[in-house]
Formats: structure tokens, C-alpha cells, sequence
């Protein structure tokens, strides 16, 4: 990836969760991958200060307590989680999901190959992209609290 | 690209524009390209219901009339044209426009290189992830 935060993953199958891992390492992909389980998790992760933001959320769709897209509906209707670009990796194939996902401003949709090396090649396209891509910088402040501060401080 | 519709390039310079249609040729990317020279233009394409629905949109920030942060805060607030893919392309390295950008969910933001082999391969690299991704319209 562009830079070095980690890659927040949303899974709640472990045996592909592991898979994401090995792909990343085999990959040489260096920014630590933290996993949860499911969106309520994710959520858990993302308001705790303490934890560093992560420059790409991967997430999974079908999921027990929060599913993928509920988890869309909180992330982008929040400030600040919003901007973190959300890559959908699913096997889900259903037109609705993928409606309803874009609907939410994802920013990419991959069916995960069943082949481990198709899944490696997928894995190291959305590398380069991100890698390309710019990122946004979660240390800073948004350009509305920005202008908000701003037009405060002149008072 | 995954779906054979055409790309949307939101481009107020003519030039950048045509280095745009001959990187993606020289590539063959099939996808033909629709260019509108600033947002307002943009939008009026969108909203016409004869016109093919872009796959993706290519965006430039700086433009007349309607500018590119302008345009987002528009189509991402309609619940049809939301759905389409929006991937700034720009030369501003400004880091207001990055985050006023990612703040309307934009599917990415490449800074365009001056070297037209890196441009190419940006547009490579774009291409490559489009294809591997599902797109909100698919088909011909």
C-alpha cells in the first residue's frame, strides 16, 4: 500500500482470514493486517483512539451480528471513517449486494478466486492500486473541522 | 475495464484529454471514452436517460464553472449516479483537495505524472484494478 497503517480486515471466516495473511506476506506487502470478525467489531476498532487508523478497510460481506453492509451504512455515514476507502472481497456474485455496495461508495468489489494463486494475483492488483492511489491522512483534521477550527479561532 | 461501458473523463484541457484517449489505446482498453470539459457538462450527460451510463468516471479537479469537489458533492448525493465509481485524476498534490476528496468517497486519486510512460502505466494499473473489480453496471 502507499503507506505503512495497517489493513483493517473483516472477516469472519478464520481459515480465509489466513489466506489474506499468507497472500500479503507471499506478496511482500508489509503494513500489518489486523483482523475482526465481524462489523461491530470493525466499529469497536475504528472509534478507539488509541488504535491506528487503517489506510484500507477489506471487508466481507456476509458476516454473523454486523454483516458488510450494515458495517457500510455506519462507516460512511461517520465523519471521519468515510473517507477510509472500503474494497469489498466477498464470493457473494448477487447483483443486489453489489447495488447496494456501491451504493454505499466502496471503492472497489472483488469475488474472491477459490484458486490461491488467482486469489494472490487479485490480492497484488489491489496492492498496486492503493499503492498508486493517494491515501487520505487520518492524523489530520477534516477540511470541515479544519474550516470549523478556523472560523473559530478568528472570533 | 470489468463492463464494456463507456469511461466518463471529466477534463477541462484539451490536450490532457487526448493524452488520456492515447494512453488508453495504446493500452487497448476497449471501454470508449466520453469527455466533458467541466462538472456542469458532466452532469448534464449524466442525467440525460439517452446516454449510456459511464463505468467509471475519471475526474479532474480543477475546472471552470463546476469544479471536480463541486461535482462530487452533487452526484454523491443522488442515489442513482452515487453508485458510479469516481477516481480523481490531478495534478493538485493539495492536501485539502485529497481529504475534501476521500471525504466524498472517491474511489481513488492519482496524480497525474508530466511522463507519459508513467502515465501510461498509471492508467495501466487503473485499468487492471477496474477489471478485477465489479462495477455497479455491468454488461454491454
Amino acid at each position: 500500500m502507499r503507506d505503512c497503517r495497517p489493513i483493517l480486515l473483516l472477516e469472519d471466516d478464520t481459515v480465509d482470514a489466513m489466506t489474506v495473511k499468507r497472500a500479503l506476506k507471499e506478496l511482500h506487502i508489509l503494513n500489518p493486517l489486523v483482523r475482526v470478525a465481524n462489523g461491530e467489531e470493525a466499529l469497536v476498532y475504528l472509534k478507539d483512539d488509541g488504535r491506528e487508523k487503517p489506510c484500507v478497510i477489506l471487508l466481507d460481506l456476509n458476516m454473523p451480528k454486523m454483516n458488510g453492509i450494515e458495517f457500510l451504512k455506519v462507516a460512511k455515514a461517520d465523519e471521519k471513517l468515510k473517507r477510509i476507502p472500503a474494497i469489498v472481497l466477498t464470493t457473494s456474485k448477487d447483483d443486489q449486494d453489489r447495488l447496494k455496495t456501491f451504493q454505499l461508495s466502496i471503492a472497489g468489489f472483488v469475488v474472491k478466486p477459490v484458486d490461491y494463486v488467482k486469489f494472490v494475483e487479485a490480492m497484488r492488483i489491489v496492492n498496486l492500486y492503493w499503492t498508486l492511489s493517494e491515501l487520505p491522512n487520518s492524523e489530520q483534521e477534516s477540511a470541515n473541522e479544519k474550516l470549523q477550527a478556523n472560523t473559530a479561532g478568528r472570533r | 475495464m470489468k463492463s464494456s461501458k463507456p469511461i466518463l473523463l471529466v477534463e477541462d484541457d484539451n490536450v490532457d484529454a487526448m493524452t488520456v484517449r492515447r494512453a488508453m489505446k495504446d493500452l487497448n482498453v476497449p471501454n470508449g471514452i466520453i469527455h466533458q470539459l467541466d462538472g456542469e457538462d458532466a452532469l448534464e450527460y449524466l442525467r440525460s436517460s439517452d446516454n449510456k451510463r459511464p463505468c467509471v468516471i475519471l475526474l479532474d479537479l480543477n475546472m471552470p464553472r463546476m469544479n471536480g469537489i463541486d461535482f462530487l458533492k452533487i452526484i454523491k448525493n443522488d442515489d442513482e449516479l452515487k453508485k458510479i465509481p469516481v477516481i480523481v485524476m490531478t495534478t493538485s498534490k493539495d492536501e485539502r483537495d485529497k481529504m475534501e476528496s476521500f471525504e466524498f468517497s472517491v474511489a481513488g486519486y492519482i496524480i497525474k505524472s508530466t511522463d507519459y510512460k508513467k502515465f501510461v502505466e498509471a492508467l495501466k494499473i487503473l485499468n487492471l484494478y477496474w477489471t478485477l473489480s465489479e462495477l455497479p453496471y455491468p454488461g454491454a
